[in-house]
C-alpha cells in the first residue's frame, strides 16, 4: 500500500500513499500509523499521519535511513484489517458572535447562511489526521457546493473552539493560533484535554464527527 | 514544606521567554504535539555533564535576556552554559561569571543574567533536582500549545523555582570552551524541491538568506531572494519534522524549530542536517544564512562526527 519511501531530511521516513486525498487512501495511511505505533520499534521517535503520507521520524543514532526503510518495507498488513471507529457529537454554537465568517461564506457560496448550515449540519464527517496544533481534527468531505477557498488574509488570532471550513474540509481550532478557515461557529466541548495524559484527543484519525447545533443559552450553559 | 526548609529562587525579572526544558516528548506528532526540548542540545547536554545531574534532567531556558534570580536555602552549586553574560551578587560584591563553571550561591545571593552574546539561548541550571511536573513524560513548557509546568506559560516576575533535591556529593567543576559556530548551514534537498523553477534553486544555494525577528522557539523566518513556485503554492497537508524549510506563498522560506506545527502545507525545499541543528538555532535575527547541499549519506555520518565531537567536550570536563 505504500508506493515509495523516500526521506525528510536524515532522521526521517516520508512514506507516501498517492497523491489523492480520499478516505480509502487514508485509510490506509491510518492502518499503517497504528500497526507501527504498536510494534513500539525502538528508536522511532514520532509518527505523523495525514491524508496521504506518513511520515515516521526516529533516533539517527539508532537507525540509519536504509535500514529503517527496509524494515518498514517488509510489513505486511491484511488489506481486510479493520480500523476501529467511533462516532462522535459535537455541539456547535453559530450565533452571530461565533459565526465570524457566515456573511463571507454566503456571497462566496451564493447561498442563503440557512442553508449553508442546515448542510452543514446534515453530514456525518471523517476523521482525517489530527494535528498542526495539539488535538486540532481535519474532517471531511463537505458537499461540493459547500466549498470555498480560505480567507486571503489569515486571521492572527481564530478563537479556540471556532468550527471553520475550507475547500472540501472542515476543522476546530483546539486553541486560539492563528489561521485561514472561514469560521462558521464555536464549540463549548473541550477537543483537546492535557490532563487526561492517556487519550487527549477527543477526535482520532479515523473516527466519525457529527455536528449538532446548538442555542446560545445552550452554549453558556455546557461552557458552565 | 515549612518555608525554612525549602530551597527554591525567587524571579526578580523573568527575561524574554524563560521555560524549563529537556530533550523533549517523542511520539506525539499524531495529535499535534511536537517534540520541544531544549533548542541547543549540546549546551543542555555539557550544563548537566557539569552539573553532574542526569542526562535528561530539567534546566532553565532563556533567549536573549535572561532572568534575575534570588536564592533562598541551603548553599548550591549553579552553571550556565551558551555564549552568556552574568552577574553573580554575593554580599562580598559583584562579580563577572563566566559559562561552563560552577559557581556555589549562598542564602541571599543573587545571579542576574544579562543576556546571550552574539547567540540566541543559555541555560541555567544546579546540582539538584527543579520540582517540577512532567507531562508525557517530559518537563518542557510548550508555550503555544500550554503544555508543561507553569500551566505551559513563560516564566514571569516573582515566580518562586522550587528545588526538591541537591547533590551534596558534587565536585565543582569547569570546562574551556568557546563554543562552536558554523559558514553555512548543510540541507538536504526536500521532497518538494521540484516545485520550484531552476533559477530558484540555484539562487537558494549560491545566495544568502536574512534571519527575520519573526523567529522564536516554533520557527525561523528568513528574507532574500524570491523563490519562485512553478507547480503549486500548496501541498495537501502533511507531517513536518524540526528542520523542514517551507517555502510561503510569498516565496519566503520559514524553518520549522522545536516547538512547531506538527502539520504543514507549503511545500518543502528542504532539510537541515541534524549535526548543524544546534547552531541552526544559535543564529540572531539580523545575521545571514547560506545553505549547501549535502547528501543523505554525508548527513548521517555528519551526524556521528557531531555527537563524538560533543563526547570529546564532555571528556574533557574537569
Amino acid at each position: 500500500m505504500i508506493k515509495n519511501i523516500l526521506n525528510l531530511g536524515d532522521a526521517a521516513l516520508y512514506c507516501d500513499f498517492g497523491s489523492d486525498v480520499n478516505q480509502e487512501i487514508n485509510s490506509n495511511v491510518i492502518k499503517y500509523f497504528y500497526h507501527i505505533k504498536k510494534l513500539n520499534l525502538k528508536g522511532i521517535t514520532n509518527l505523523t499521519p495525514s491524508y496521504n503520507k506518513l511520515i515516521i521520524s526516529y533516533d539517527l543514532n539508532i537507525h540509519s535511513f536504509l535500514s529503517l526503510k527496509k524494515k518498514i518495507e517488509n510489513i505486511e498488513i491484511k488489506e481486510n484489517n479493520k480500523l476501529e471507529k467511533n462516532l462522535i457529537e459535537i455541539p456547535v454554537c453559530c450565533d452571530n458572535n461565533f459565526a465570524l465568517d457566515i456573511k463571507r461564506v454566503e456571497n462566496k457560496l451564493k447561498l442563503k447562511s440557512e442553508i449553508i448550515l442546515e448542510k452543514f449540519f446534515s453530514k456525518n464527517y471523517f476523521c482525517y489526521m489530527t494535528g498542526f496544533v495539539a488535538g486540532m481534527p481535519f474532517l471531511g468531505d463537505l458537499e461540493k457546493d459547500m466549498r470555498l477557498k480560505r480567507l486571503e488574509t489569515p486571521r492572527v488570532k481564530v478563537p479556540k473552539g471556532s468550527v471553520g471550513i475550507t475547500e472540501q474540509f472542515c476543522n476546530i481550532y483546539t486553541f486560539e493560533t492563528p489561521g485561514g478557515w472561514n469560521i462558521l461557529g464555536n464549540t463549548p466541548q473541550n477537543i483537546f484535554d492535557t490532563s487526561n495524559q492517556s487519550n487527549p484527543n477527543l477526535v482520532n484519525p479515523g473516527d466519525t464527527i457529527k455536528f449538532y447545533r446548538i442555542t446560545l443559552d445552550q452554549y453558556n450553559e455546557i461552557k458552565r | 514544606m515549612k518555608s525554612k526548609d525549602r530551597n527554591y529562587f525567587k524571579i526578580l525579572r523573568a527575561g524574554i521567554n524563560t521555560t524549563y526544558q529537556d530533550l523533549g516528548r517523542n511520539n506525539l506528532y499524531h495529535i499535534g504535539i511536537p517534540f520541544s526540548g531544549a533548542m541547543d542540545k549540546r549546551n543542555f547536554q555539557l550544563l548537566n555533564s557539569l552539573l553532574q545531574n542526569d542526562y535528561n534532567s530539567s534546566v532553565i531556558e532563556f533567549a536573549y535576556q535572561g532572568p534575575h534570580l534570588k536564592y533562598f536555602g541551603k548553599d548550591i552549586f549553579f552553571c550556565i552554559s551558551g555564549n552568556v553574560s552574568f552577574k553573580i551578587i554575593t554580599k562580598e560584591g559583584v562579580i563577572d561569571g563566566n559559562s561552563y563553571q560552577c559557581y556555589l550561591l549562598k542564602n541571599g545571593d543573587e545571579v542576574d543574567i544579562h543576556s546571550t552574546n552574539k547567540s540566541v539561548y543559555g541555560y541555567f541550571s544546579i546540582n539538584g533536582t527543579f520540582g517540577v511536573d512532567y507531562y508525557w513524560g517530559s518537563c518542557s513548557i510548550n508555550t503555544q500549545a500550554q503544555i508543561g509546568p507553569n500551566n505551559g506559560n513563560k516564566f514571569s516576575k516573582d515566580l518562586e523555582i522550587e528545588i526538591i533535591d541537591i547533590n551534596n556529593s558534587f565536585n565543582k567543576r569547569k570546562l574551556d570552551y568557546l563554543g562552536s559556530t558554523i559558514e553555512n548551514i548543510r540541507v538536504i534537498k526536500g521532497t518538494n524541491y521540484d516545485y520550484f523553477s531552476e533559477s530558484s534553486q540555484n539562487k537558494f544555494f549560491k545566495e544568502s538568506f536574512k534571519i527575520t525577528k519573526l523567529s522564536d522557539r516554533m520557527g525561523m523566518r528568513l528574507e532574500g531572494p524570491k523563490i519562485e513556485n512553478i507547480v503549486d503554492p500548496n501541498i495537501k497537508s502533511e507531517g513536518l519534522v524540526k528542520g523542514v524549510i517551507q517555502i510561503t506563498s510569498a516565496g519566503d522560506p520559514i524553518i520549522m524549530l522545536s516547538d512547531h506545527g506538527t502539520i504543514g502545507g507549503y511545500p518543502k525545499i528542504a532539510t537541515v542536517i541534524s549535526a548543524d541543528y544546534d547552531r541552526l538555532v544559535q543564529l540572531t535575527p539580523g545575521s545571514n544564512i547560506k545553505f549547501k547541499d549535502v547528501s543523505l549519506e554525508d548527513a548521517e555520518t555528519l551526524y556521528k562526527l557531531y555527537q563524538m565531537e560533543t563526547n570529546n567536550i564532555i571528556s574533557q570536563i574537569k
